[in-house]
């Protein structure tokens, strides 16, 4: 892996001398799209742009879409794949809602992406690959370069395929993986437009391919023939540029939500001195950390990939039983198999977290679109009172904090946790501050090792039972998903120890509400109206707030990541607020956990598009409302 | 470490939980239990190390009646959980008891998924060939044309062999007894300890309730010597009440022959070997059906690598190569930069 570090680059014209004639245009923030076939590598040419943009210095948020086909035919429509970013000079929360910019690499993915760009917003678009046989299967009579369909936006047709055929010419590698190189073409036009230097993105280069040296070269060739066509034609009138933001000062790096949990899980580990046991089994979105936790065998952490869902989960209930972190990963349809062998967690009250990195369902549903519409499954999905503690991530990074957040739970009330994370940020990326791990919370896990009165179910002042690893003689003992005595853990179909059993465990979990640190509002303390997010809506929220805002509006903001037990303070926060709006990617998921535990109405703002919401969206929706 | 388990040698006893034994009177599942726990005592391990997982059925309350660590899970995945355990936990000594709705019918992928790993589990199935504890539905071992409570007018469904599930997902350790004779039980639970890796062992038990009889050749003192034929590596297949009978292989049918009539010595017949690299043999005797002889013993006994050792040392050779992970450095890896 690369590991080069930097300090951020100040806004200069590059070593190459370029733009000396063209003037800079400051811009406060930009939101670009690059869009391709699946297998144009248009996750590749967002990820390396925005690594060029953090090394900038900028805040910024980014979104994958991509089909679930992995190489869909060339050309269609749902072969296509995109990748969208918005940086700033300001603090940034999501990916954007409407592109300033659109790369369009053929036309399939100029009419699926369209719509969603800016009036007057910028397109590029390879015009090499407007040929007929693409137009007719993007189902255009015309080509829409030519035709007058573009007139209200700024076209700057290039075409991309030949001139990096051209540039490519002599270097004898083969045709078809010259067309592969096209997108770093596309990447080399865009450092040079966004004022970002060519440097270290070859040699990201060179480290991506080093066991490829000519394709290395190759694909340097033509970064650099982009970047030199945008720098010396006279098609673009100017060329921007987007101040650094104003960002706590510290070391930086761009992590997905899936990357992040990784890291928050290993850091558990570590925290906790107590080795990490992943069973899983790939799963989109979720497979990421897997991949991740795979990759570290030389941390105290074991990756077991499973025959099953049911046998990841069952493999880390049974890791967890040896007295490790059991962990498993997994996304919907996974989650609902898991579902028997979540009831004997709870039964057995080992620690155990379960991380849905939630997508579009029912059943398989939108593989690779967020959606947030597992919350009643994690909080009530099982046979019998089944309380399982859930949290969700609002953010890429936010998901370090949530791993380590489950494990303290899981080890401290002996419970499975539910982690919930979704499509939109498991896959999207943003700047994380790395933490000093010196700063991170301790895990204070016990074994009990003394047989002295030791009775298997016998609880602490968290109604939590000890933790005994196997092999710690004289305190052998069974535990199974049959009900059990109170406190020896024996079978027992007792009517009142049942009860008794069902109470505890109920309050055990409930317990942990005492254990959530006090909400923060954003904004007045009360007045017309509170909105109340959980996960992945956050961003849109905060934005769509500030404008409200703005715009002389009493409108707060309090964000849960608690969701069962739901946190103590937040019925009364609710009472001061005249109306409470929930928005959420379900149709009213939280909005009914919420009416039920508070007795009040609250407004559902649902959107079921595999997309989050955008901010104007739910800007306008406050506008309604107060 | 474990100074008292050295100081006084364990008993049965040890190994006998508080717990009033449930099963039906008569039950094959009691020889399994006392065969069990007559033998763990002998094999050096403290009681703490050994853990019992078990599914669902009634043979699944086994972990119950065994003073060591246990767990009674859900159906069918208690190879999923042993697994996971056995991972963590690769110093325990870790055993899987089930039955044939548990493990073939509901848990048939976790099966023949430990099979296939090689992971050192010790596998116990209880082939009574009826679901006892849903009260007598057929089972994916019952034979073609069963009536039960499901099939009243008789099974439709083809039974197979745990023995050649188990082989053809390649399983290193397969043996086959039965609950009626209680040193062959010991005998091959005593081998199946032994094996490194998954050691499968069906055990053929009656069911007193809802299958009786299912293996009365095979217990009847009269005529089990002509119904069963017991494996042993290296010799000539031999079985029958005087000895003389014997499996000899006619093109790539068996047969069963007399030694002594007809010129047919004992050169003549198949000989065992359950180390054979090719587990053709071993699938090829658990094929076994009447006229033939139902074999009982090690089918099939082959070292291979074992799956808790090699992620150990893919752990071991990780940390050689990177050195052991610190936090530190896996959260500054990457593409990092800085604001000042």
């Amino acid at each position: 892996m690369n590991t080069e570090t930097m300090t951020v680059d100040a806004p200069k014209a590059s070593s190459r001398g370029m733009q000396k004639n063209r003037p800079i245009e400051e811009i406060k923030s930009v939101v670009i799209r690059f869009v391709g076939d699946s297998g144009d590598g248009m996750q590749l040419t967002g990820n390396e742009f925005s690594k060029a943009i953090a090394r900038a210095g900028h805040d910024f948020a980014t979104h994958p879409d991509y089909p679930s086909e992995i190489r869909a035919p060339t050309g269609t429509l749902f072969g296509v794949s995109g990748y969208q970013i918005q940086f700033s000079s300001g603090q940034v929360f999501t990916s954007g809602d409407a592109p300033d910019v659109l790369v369009a690499m053929n036309p399939a993915a100029l009419k699926t992406n369209l719509s969603d760009v800016k009036h007057g917003g910028m397109i590029i678009a390879n015009s090499g690959a407007f040929n007929k046989v693409n137009l007719t299967k993007a189902g255009y009579q015309s080509n829409p370069l030519e035709d007058g369909t573009l007139t209200d936006f700024r076209l700057y047709s290039i075409d991309i395929s030949e001139f990096t055929t051209q540039a490519l010419k002599d270097t004898g590698i083969a045709k078809k993986e010259i067309g592969r190189c096209k997108n770093y073409y596309a990447l080399g036009l865009m450092l040079c437009l966004y004022s970002r230097p060519l440097e270290s993105e070859e040699g990201n280069i060179r480290a991506k391919f080093a066991k490829k040296p000519e394709i290395a070269e190759a694909n340097v060739i033509a970064l650099r023939a982009g970047y030199a066509y945008a720098e010396s034609t006279e098609m673009f009138v100017s060329t921007y540029q987007v101040r650094a933001a104003d960002i706590a000062p510290g070391r930086y790096r761009s992590l997905t939500g899936n990357h992040a949990a990784a890291l928050g899980f290993a850091a558990a580990s570590e925290l906790s001195k107590v080795p990490l046991f992943l069973g899983s089994y790939p799963i989109t979105p979720a497979t990421d950390i897997l991949q991740e936790l795979s990759a570290l065998k030389h941390f105290n952490i074991t990756t077991f990939q499973a025959e099953d869902e049911i046998a990841g989960i069952c493999s880390a209930i049974g890791a967890a039983y040896g007295g490790v972190l059991g962990l498993t990963t997994t996304s919907g349809p996974g989650m609902a198999l898991k579902t028997e062998a979540l009831g004997l967690a709870v039964m057995l009250e080992l620690p155990l977290v379960i991380v849905n990195v939630q997508r579009g369902g029912p059943s398989t549903g939108l593989p690779t679109k967020v959606e947030q519409s597992d919350l009643l499954q994690a909080v009530y999905g099982r046979n019998g009172e089944c309380p399982i503690p859930v949290i969700a991530s609002r953010s890429p990074a936010d998901c370090f904090d949530c791993a380590i957040e489950a494990f303290r739970l899981a080890v401290k009330y002996m419970t499975p946790v539910i982690f919930l994370s979704d499509g939109g940020i498991g896959n999207a990326a943003e700047p994380w501050r790395i933490p000093d791990p010196a700063s991170l919370p301790r895990l204070d896990v016990k074994f009990r090792t003394d047989p002295e009165g030791f009775q298997p179910y016998a609880r602490d002042e968290n109604l939590a039972r000890a933790w005994v690893r196997p092999g710690t003689p004289g305190m052998e003992h069974r535990v199974g998903g049959l009900e059990k005595d109170f406190l020896t853990g024996n079978i027992s179909h007792n009517p009142i120890n049942h009860e008794r059993m069902v109470a505890v465990r109920a309050a055990k979990v409930a317990g942990i509400a005492k254990d959530i640190p006090a909400l923060t509002v954003e904004g007045p303390d009360s007045g017309d109206l509170l909105i109340v997010g959980w996960g992945s809506t956050y961003g849109s929220i905060v934005q769509a707030r500030e404008q409200a805002v703005l715009a002389g509006k009493s409108v707060a903001h309090v964000h849960l990541r608690h969701l069962n037990p739901l946190p103590d303070d937040l019925g009364e926060i609710m009472s001061r607020y005249k109306a409470v709006l929930v928005p959420e990617l379900n149709l009213g998921q939280l909005s009914k956990l919420l009416r039920e535990r508070y007795l009040r109405d609250v407004i559902v703002m649902s959107k079921m598009q595999g997309k989050m919401f955008k901010v104007s969206e739910i800007h306008y929706r406050i506008l309604e409302l107060c | 470490m474990n100074q008292m388990t050295e100081i006084k040698p364990l008993t049965r006893k040890d190994f006998e939980s508080d717990q009033d034994v449930r099963w039906c009177p008569g039950c094959g599942d009691y020889a399994l239990l006392a065969q069990v726990q007559k033998l763990l005592p002998t094999l050096g391990i403290p009681r703490e190390n050994f853990a019992f997982i078990s599914g669902i059925g009634c043979s699944s309350r086994f972990p119950y009646y065994m003073e060591t660590y246990g767990m009674h899970s859900i159906h069918g995945r208690a190879p999923a959980i042993a697994s996971g355990l056995k991972l963590a936990r690769p110093d325990l000594s870790v055993w899987v008891v089930s039955g044939d709705g548990d493990s073939l019918a509901i848990g048939g992928n976790h099966f023949i998924h430990a099979m296939r790993r090689n992971i050192g589990l010790k596998m116990i199935l209880l082939n009574n060939r009826i679901y006892g504890l849903t009260k007598g539905q057929y089972s994916p071992t019952s034979e073609f044309g069963k009536k039960t409570k499901t099939t009243p007018l008789g099974s439709i469904d083809r039974p197979f062999s745990p023995v050649s599930v188990a082989l053809g997902a390649g399983a290193t350790f397969v043996a086959r007894t039965v609950d009626s004779d209680h040193p062959h039980l010991l005998e091959t639970l005593k081998r199946a300890a032994e094996h490194p890796g998954t050691a499968f062992v069906e055990v053929l038990q009656n069911c007193v309730v809802f299958n009786d009889g299912a293996y009365n050749a095979l217990s009847d003192r009269e005529s089990r010597a002509d119904a069963r034929i017991l494996l042993e590596h290296g010799k000539p297949m031999l079985f029958g009440k005087d000895g003389n009978k014997g499996i000899r292989m006619r093109g790539f049918e068996p047969e069963v022959v007399t030694v002594g009539e007809n010129g047919i010595t004992e050169a003549d017949l198949m000989v065992h070997d359950e180390t054979a690299a090719n587990g053709g043999l071993a699938f090829f005797l658990s094929q076994f059906a009447a006229p033939l002889p139902v074999p009982l013993g090690v089918f099939r006994a082959v070292d291979s690598p074992v799956y808790e050792t090699l992620n150990q040392q893919l752990a071991a050779d990780a940390r050689a190569n990177k050195g052991q992970g610190a936090l530190e450095k896996l959260f500054n890896s990457g593409d990092t930069w800085t604001i000042d």
